[in-house]
């Protein structure tokens, strides 16, 4: 069934948009991540502007850390306060980066730039936790199955910084620039690529701010909630992007691919999950990477220009 | 344009004996959310005050125009090992959509002198004015338009596929793309004889967004913080649906 969609100005299979929904839902269902990394590069494939991508996209996140968010909120896995802290970072990262993007827009780079920002943030990201997923597997493997003992969190150069703070559910007394800054970085990704940027809070979590694995999912989406509303809403005041009938088509797909994802993701270790992730995150990377890299079959595009 | 047109019109020869009557199967397209494309009938008859003269033969041409807009050309180019896009040309004006249909191959049905004065052809309704002191060969960027849009559909060149019976009926189809953009479309007439004009009607098809498709676009430009609210509130709704009805499931 072809469906026009009202903002993009194309038609596309809904059936088609349903499926890529319920992939990426699987996906970050499994994993605890948005999935926007992967909804983005999808939706470009299939021909929508690159602009209503990335705005439809963090749209399309909002729901399913919702989902998420409250799934954790039984397990009170959710630090509320660092929450809070994170999301007033986030909004100054997420603010700057649609000012970056519509910059970029009109230089005729935006294209380049997001795919450099993936490759790099994707690429690095990825690499980092294959390495560690991988040394956690043989380690596992070595040891007869019995995971190393850990302490609760700690402690780096991040705890001798100025105007510390108690995070009682995470239980860590720590200043508040850290999160603040991997707030507003994660909040400027959420910007410009569209992503919730799961995949960056949750590694900078645990081995930056050195909070507890437990709470580190459900207080990421709870963050990711906020940066990636707000970065919907202005988009949609700014550049008039968000295709609500792309997103609904999107989010249907994707909350129920998200509940089979998670019940998949309870079967496996831990460590098998990390991997997993992280070749997946690797292979987006290297997928743009070599979009840039090699010789396009068209060197020439067209980009219509909206009278103002 | 449109009085260049009306222009053109007083410009044609004063005897002109065969006149075009015409018909289009519609005159408004209304894309729905579940528009597919649409195909638009175009006929008509030639109507003489004296007998038809028996050489050169007659010939139509038929040509369906979509909105104009501005647009940028860019050409990537390699720079430390990374292709981006450097070089750019910017056209003040091309149709998204400009489809011709003809009796015959077109430039022999329509010499060049009236081309330029009628704009038929593909090259004609692009206009690349000064755009050489934008870019070095800027005509390799008009030319990648062509190709691309040709590649896409949006333009279009169907030689021999209108018929015309008798010298007097004639008809085409012409099939409007699924990723239509809104605005009028020039639906332009021309009879021609020997590669000269000898009569040129026009239509307009007013494609406009119709229902859902087009509340969503209004809301989207004309309330764009409820709009934005909105979508965030159906988000919100769709996450806990699905938190709440699988919750239900495992009960």
């Amino acid at each position: 069934m072809q469906l026009y969609l009202p903002i993009a100005e194309v038609s596309v299979n809904a059936f088609l948009l349903l499926g890529l929904g319920g992939i990426v839902g699987f996906l970050s269902g499994m994993f605890g991540v948005g999935g926007g990394f992967l909804i983005t590069p999808l939706l470009l494939f299939i021909g929508v502007p690159p602009g209503v991508a990335v705005a439809t996209g963090a749209n399309q996140v909002v729901a399913s850390s919702i989902s998420g968010v409250l799934a954790q909120l039984k397990r009170k896995a959710v630090d509320f306060r660092m929450g809070m802290v994170l999301m007033i970072g986030g909004l100054v990262g997420s603010w700057a980066g649609v000012w970056v993007f519509s910059w970029m827009t009109e230089l005729g780079q935006v294209d380049l730039f997001v795919q450099l920002s993936y490759v790099l943030f994707l690429g690095l990201i990825g690499a980092m936790m294959f390495v560690e997923s991988a040394r956690a597997l043989l380690r596992a493997r070595r040891h007869g199955g019995a995971a190393p003992v850990r302490r609760s969190h700690i402690h780096t150069w991040v705890h001798g910084l100025p105007l510390k703070m108690k995070f009682r559910a995470s239980g860590l007394y720590i200043s508040v620039l850290p999160p603040l800054g991997v707030g507003a970085l994660v909040g400027f990704l959420a910007g410009i690529m569209g992503v919730g940027g799961g995949f960056i809070l949750v590694p900078a979590m645990i081995y930056i701010l050195g909070m507890p694995t437990k709470v580190v999912i459900g207080t990421s989406l709870f963050q990711i909630i906020f940066v990636t509303g707000f970065t919907t809403v202005v988009h949609a005041v700014n550049s008039h992007t968000v295709d609500m009938m792309l997103a609904l088509l999107l989010i249907a797909g994707g909350v129920v691919g998200a509940q089979l994802g998670t019940q998949v993701g309870v079967k496996l270790k831990a460590e098998q999950l990390r991997i997993l992730l992280a070749l997946l995150v690797l292979f987006v990377a290297i997928k743009i990477a070599l979009d840039l890299l090699l010789q396009p079959a068209e060197l020439f595009s067209v980009t219509p220009l909206v009278l103002p | 344009m449109r009085w260049l047109a009306a222009l053109c019109l007083l410009a044609l020869p004063a005897a002109a004996n065969e006149q075009i009557v015409a018909g289009l199967s519609q005159s408004r397209v209304a894309i729905t959310a579940n528009f597919d494309g649409s195909e638009i009938l175009i006929y008509g008859a030639v109507k003489r005050e004296e007998p038809a003269p028996a050489a050169p033969p007659l010939q139509v041409i038929i040509t369906v125009e979509g909105p104009e807009a501005p647009l940028v050309i860019r050409r990537k180019e390699r720079v430390a090992g990374i292709w981006l896009n450097r070089d750019s040309v910017r056209i003040s004006a091309a149709p998204s959509f400009y489809a011709i249909a003809t009796t015959g191959p077109l430039d022999e049905i329509l010499s060049a002198t009236e081309d330029l004065r009628y704009d038929v052809s593909i090259p004609q309704v692009i206009r690349a004015v000064g755009i050489s002191a934008e870019a070095e060969n800027s005509q390799d960027f008009v030319e990648a338009l062509i190709r691309i849009r040709r590649e896409e559909n949006s333009y279009r060149l169907a030689e021999r596929s209108v018929s015309l019976v008798d010298e007097t009926l004639f008809r085409t189809d012409v099939v409007l793309p699924a990723n239509l953009t809104e605005g009028d479309y020039q639906v332009r007439m021309f009879l021609t004889r020997g590669g000269k004009v000898i009569d040129m009607q026009d239509r307009v098809i007013g494609v406009r967004k119709a229902g859902l498709e087009r509340f969503l676009y209004a809301m989207a430009h004309e309330q764009p913080l409820l709009y934005g609210l909105v979508s965030l509130l159906l988000a919100a709704i769709a996450g806990w649906a699905a938190s709440a009805g699988f919750k239900l499931l495992r009960r």
